[in-house]
């Protein structure tokens, strides 16, 4: 399936983009992409943004889908620890993926594809900071091509 | 079933069919990416039925022109691809209710502050985010449920957190609406800040004059419950029905007692720095912040105390007030609205080692200037030089001290009061001293308020107070008699001069409370960057946080001056009497809920739960199973995020939606 998108790309001659799904909590790292766009400013045009509640919403599975699904990389972003709007889901959520981490590294899978990272809602430039070593690290990692069936 | 649930199981029903409309947002949008490119891929993809574009889809006649879709029969979802849903999700919400779709059929694309607006410059990637955002949100809008709205009361009574002229106001406010307040104030007198103050600008009033009758109000009205010394340890609940802890501090003196005679003060053999009087004057361990402090009863600081027994001797103190071994109190009180006014902080220059502070003794602050044209004050409002407590001759003002400064250790933004209180303070001492000269140091003089500009002009022309333009250079003291020598750069002359002056005042600007964490803690709202509270929109909600039901009032939110901080408080106590006027809100029915037949009564959700919502209950078909108890579910999905079996959902942001979401990256 990704094949073909991979050589268009490639024909068009131009530098390959990866693809980065942002899970943004609603009341820190959402409201603070808000700020960066209010405050004009720009940041690589690699993320797209799903808005959750609180980065505690979102488990395991919806990591590993995005990355058998085929994007390149995922972002979680939530409060800064102690900032929650629901006192303690970024701590839960930093747990999980720090587990989740260790074991997708085991499978194989770069570590650099997961991005946890706080931002509140006050800090656009933070945030934008962010996004672009997000995109770094995972336009360096290359496509993310350990789950498409070979066979 | 009520009309509306059965509506509701109509809708639910029904196959999907997606009206999108994309707003240009004036040039926002349409002058980075092509609107009609967006609006024909929309419709390219399944289910939608109907695609638009307009100008503005939040005006009236962009609203209309959903509205019709919907009510014409063309939709039964809808997805707006605009502006940010914190900013226009409820209008849109709205929109889809009158025209008799549920609300919750709503979905939102943010494409300009997510997309045309921090790529401006990627004209293409814009429009490659643009599309894909729009794909996301119809993604997500097939999955939609109709939900029916959850209603909660408001308790009739408000929090006000600071006693300052800012959470005065609010709370005459909201009892003169017929709202019981509860007024806390961590010190052990209400007034804050203004109360040090002498005259204001730029009527000249005196400050206590128009403060003093406000707190007399404020102890008389039965409608608040004044709980000074005390502060706000535990805040949990929400909008409407907060249940709030707050901590009296132990006087160590009965209040009920203690007649406030004073008899004590003298025999104290204890004498420390006086906060009020900024350490210009002392005070004993046994003490009144200042004379017409609200309530006017003693307390003890049990950190000077030496508790050696001289103030509970029957001959001092005759109703027996003391009592060395008082202990902390705690109250739990339902609240219905919150609004804080902590109010803030004086910059402390002792970190801008060029100025001298804290090493001259010539050198002193604002507020500290403040304190000696006081009438109430430790000079009774005859400034003095520190070093030999005679008149100065001459006095120089250096503005912007701590403000609008990019570099380390100071503050980027603009205190808003000191050009203002500089100007005051000069023309004060001018007026009784005629012959004494007198300079201002600045940068530029912000003389915004009304009224200013005249009283700033007449101070130059009629009071010949030299106003300087430029950085001081450098300063240092003349060893013989204490003066303070200053160097600096006349930037419109284009000169350096070199003053001698007896008094050199620093005009300290204005900083968040050191401490302001511990509210946004205990509060869940959020600081800007610049560390003042942050209000849900700079220009439309300025006094509404992002926690609802909890509002921000005066410098806390920024600096201000006082008519500012006032119509701050008028505004908030507003805000919070109309949700308690109604006595009910709409909150979103976003919650948890348990799949029996999946749950395998691991409790896990119940360990990360942090309210307590989730329970075991013995279901008769699935045996031991969790329960989500919806009155203490916030919908955060803590709980879902480690469910091992998926057997927890959160209702709005559901697994099934994300998971549409995710997958539809093509
Ligand atoms: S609400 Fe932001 S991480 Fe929980």
């Amino acid at each position: 399936m990704t094949e073909p998108i991979v050589e268009t790309k490639q024909s068009e001659n131009k530098e390959w983009e990866p693809k980065i799904i942002a899970f943004l909590c609603n009341w820190c790292s959402y409201a603070g992409a808000d700020l960066a766009g209010v405050s004009r400013i720009q940041y690589p045009s690699n993320i797209r943004i799903v808005r959750v509640p609180c980065s505690g919403r979102i488990n395991a599975y919806f990591i590993i889908k995005s990355l058998t699904d085929g994007w390149d990389g995922v972002i979680v972003s939530g409060c800064h620890p102690g900032d929650c709007h629901y006192i303690s889901g970024n701590l839960v959520a930093r747990r999980r993926f720090a587990i989740l981490k260790e074991l997708l590294e085991f499978f194989g899978i770069e570590a650099g594809r997961i991005n946890f990272m706080w931002a509140s809602a006050a800090e656009g430039e933070r945030f934008a900071v962010l996004v672009r070593k997000a995109t770094e690290i995972v336009k360096k990692l290359g496509p993310n091509t350990k789950f498409d069936k070979k066979w | 079933m009520t009309e509306t649930d059965i509506k509701i199981s109509i809708m639910a029903n029904e196959k999907p069919r997606i009206g999108v409309y994309v707003c240009h947002c004036g040039v926002n949008i349409g002058g980075v990416v092509s609107v009609p490119d967006l609006v024909e891929y929309a419709k390219t993809l399944p289910d939608v039925t109907v695609g638009r574009e307009y100008k503005f889809f939040c005006s009236d006649v962009g609203q209309k022109m959903i509205k019709e879709d919907i009510e014409a029969g063309l939709i039964n979802r809808v997805v707006v691809a605009a502006c940010s849903p914190r900013m226009h999700e409820p209008t849109f919400r709205i929109t889809c209710k009158e025209a008799g779709l549920n609300q919750f059929l709503f979905e939102m694309a943010n494409i300009r502050e997510h997309s045309t607006w921090v790529h401006m410059k990627d004209t293409e990637g814009a429009y490659e985010v643009a599309k894909d955002h729009i794909r996301l949100a119809i993604a997500k809008a097939r999955e939609l449920a109709p939900l029916a709205v959850q209603k909660v009361n408001v308790e009739p009574t408000c929090l006000i957190i600071g006693a300052g002229i800012t959470g005065m106001n609010a709370a005459l406010d909201l009892t003169s609406a017929g709202y019981k307040v509860y007024l806390v104030e961590r010190s052990a007198t209400i007034g804050g800040h203004m109360a040090q103050l002498d005259k204001t600008f730029p009527t000249m009033d005196c400050s206590s004059c128009i403060l003093t009758p406000k707190m007399s109000e404020i102890s008389r009205d039965k409608n608040i419950e004044l709980l000074t010394y005390s502060e706000v340890v535990e805040v949990t609940g929400y909008i409407g029905n907060f249940e709030v802890t707050i901590k009296k501090k132990p006087h160590y003196i009965d209040q009920v007692k203690c007649n406030g005679c004073g008899i004590c003060v003298d025999p104290c053999p204890i004498s420390v720095g006086n906060e009020f009087e900024l350490g210009l004057a002392t005070r004993k361990a046994i003490y009144i912040p200042f004379p017409q402090a609200v309530p006017s009863q003693y307390t003890i600081d049990m950190d000077s105390c030496v508790e050696c027994g001289i103030c509970a001797r029957e001959d001092v103190c005759e109703p027996g007030a003391i009592n060395y071994d008082d202990k902390p109190e705690f109250i739990t009180v339902k609240i219905g609205t919150i609004i804080v006014a902590t109010g803030y902080d004086e910059y402390d220059p002792s970190g801008l080692k060029q100025y001298g502070y804290g090493k001259y003794p010539n050198v002193i602050t604002g507020l500290q200037m403040e304190r000696l044209l006081s009438s109430f004050g430790p000079v009774v409002g005859k400034p003095v030089k520190p070093s030999d407590l005679k008149d100065p001759h001459s006095i120089a003002f250096l503005q912007c001290v701590g403000s609008r400064n990019f570099r380390e250790g100071g503050n980027k933004y603009c205190s808003r009061v000191c050009c203002m209180y500089a100007t005051k303070q000069a023309r004060q001492y001018k007026e009784k001293h005629p012959e004494a000269d007198i300079y201002i140091f600045y940068m530029d003089i912000r003389a915004f308020g009304k009224g200013y500009e005249e009283f700033y002009e007449s101070a130059a022309r009629d009071y010949g107070i030299n106003y300087v333009r430029g950085r001081i250079a450098e300063i240092r003291e003349n060893p013989l008699n204490h003066n303070i020598i200053i160097r600096a750069e006349d930037t419109l002359l284009q000169q350096p001069i070199e003053v001698e002056v007896e008094l050199f005042v620093l005009s300290t600007g204005i900083e968040p409370k050191a401490d302001s964490d511990s509210i946004t803690t205990l509060l869940r709202i959020q600081k800007s960057a610049d560390g003042f509270f942050l209000e849900a929109h700079p220009k439309l909600r300025p006094v509404d946080t992002l926690t609802e039901g909890i509002f921000i009032a005066g410098v806390s939110q920024g600096p201000k001056d006082i008519p500012d901080s006032v119509a701050q408080a008028k505004g908030a106590a507003s805000s919070a009497i109309g949700l308690m006027a109604k006595g009910e809100v709409e909150i979103e029915p976003f919650f948890a809920v348990v799949h029996s037949d999946r749950c395998s009564g691991c409790g896990m959700c119940i360990q990360n739960c942090a309210y307590g919502a989730i329970e075991f209950v013995d279901d008769r078909s699935f045996g031991t199973i969790a329960s989500i108890n919806i009155a203490l579910c916030k919908g955060c999905g803590a709980c879902s995020g480690n469910c091992r079996s998926s057997a927890i959902d959160i209702i709005g942001f559901s697994s099934e939606q994300l998971h549409s979401m995710i997958t539809k990256r093509v």
